[in-house]
């Protein structure tokens, strides 16, 4: 009864590699958001020191907003079904958002030429699965409060280890 | 057909215990040990009762194990001795469980108060991981900051200690790693007086 932890071990390489690669070009990502499929807000933070901080309710209203754009978007496409907002461009940011076969979004403020979000967001989503959906004192569809999913969201945005 | 189906469907219990290594999915049983933590948490009154629920669960885990690493040794012995036992379970066992050694295997310098009230020898043994794979995707809410799921491993050490005739006490802590943000495990195991008379 050997429990192998392999896969994980390359996972977390991979990350730190990926971290650094991002840190190369300084293409930051300033801060994530994660909403339920209720819409509502249940992780936020930002990982760029210059972002201007806002209320807590702020967020949570913020996180709402988008979440209704979002529905509103799919319903208003004219070709039958649409997936909804996936990219907002401006020149300032870039906001990116990958949602769950399960109805959570994941999304994303970053510079606006930033490379590989897709992959970032898949990187994030793959975090949460393992560091929140295995917690045991992790309630579903509450906010996220899990020390070891910081840590590594942290290794991964911004590329530096807290060891 | 029929009797092809017979001829395949052997009953669990009849089938031999295989040799060599089974290795599980890391994600199936970290699912598992999560759920089995929230039940024994909806069943608890108190903090503290949790760590003892898994020790429990640990403990027949423990019993069963002892039994069928011995069954797979090449020379198979009753292990007599206690650094011998302590070191089955640091290697051996840890091997078998985790797929690796354990950290360290210590004896404890600090003899506690017990000791100095009964005179007796100091019995305090310490096995230390700071990757407990128990552990792995578990965060600790502020609440109960001092709980260590670790218990359960604790739990298995000291099933196998007490079918292996060293009754001892055995507890998982959380011990901060001077430079580390996260702490590493320490299984604390604290033989009864009665597994150290003669030896």
């Amino acid at each position: 009864m050997i429990i192998t932890s392999c896969r994980n071990i390359n996972v977390d390489d991979r990350d730190e590699n990926l971290a650094f690669a991002v840190n190369v070009k300084v293409m930051a990502i300033y801060s994530l958001y994660i909403l339920n499929k209720a819409g509502t807000l249940i992780f936020q933070n930002d990982y760029v020191g210059s972002v201007e901080k806002l209320s807590h309710n702020a967020y949570i209203s913020l996180g709402s907003m988008f979440h209704g754009l979002h529905a509103i978007a799919s319903n208003l496409s004219p070709t039958g079904s649409s997936s909804g907002i996936e990219t907002i461009e401006t020149e300032a940011f870039k906001l990116q958002c990958f949602q769950t076969h399960t109805g959570m979004k994941f999304y994303t403020i970053s510079d606006p030429n930033h490379p590989n979000l897709d992959e970032i967001l898949h990187n994030i989503y793959e975090l949460y699965t393992d560091y929140v959906l295995k917690n045991p004192f992790y309630e579903l569809e509450m906010s996220i409060r899990c020390d070891l999913f910081d840590d590594k969201l942290n290794r991964l945005l911004k590329g530096t280890t807290a060891d | 057909m029929a009797s092809n189906i017979n001829k395949n469907a052997v009953n669990i219990v009849d089938r031999p215990l295989p040799k060599g290594k089974t290795e599980i999915n890391l994600s199936s049983f970290a699912f598992l040990f999560s759920e089995i933590i929230q039940y024994s948490q909806d069943r608890i009154k108190a903090g503290h009762e949790l760590e003892k629920k898994l020790s429990d669960i640990g403990f027949l885990v423990g019993t069963r194990v002892l039994e069928l690493l011995v069954f797979r040794e090449k020379n198979p012995k009753r292990e007599t001795k206690l650094l011998g036992i302590l070191s089955f379970i640091h290697s051996n066992v840890w091997k078998a469980l985790f797929g690796k050694q354990a950290d360290s295997l210590e004896k404890s310098t600090e003899a506690d108060d017990e000791c100095k009230k009964t005179t007796t020898t100091n019995s305090t043994y310490m096995i230390s991981d700071a990757n407990m794979i128990v552990n792995k995707y578990i965060s600790l809410p502020k609440s109960l900051s001092s709980l260590n799921c670790a218990s359960f491993v604790a739990g298995i050490v000291e099933g196998i200690l007490s079918s292996a005739e060293f009754p001892a006490r055995v507890t998982a802590h959380n011990v901060a790693v001077e430079g580390k943000r996260f702490t590493k495990t320490v299984i604390l195991i604290k033989f009864n007086a009665e597994a150290l008379v003669g030896r």
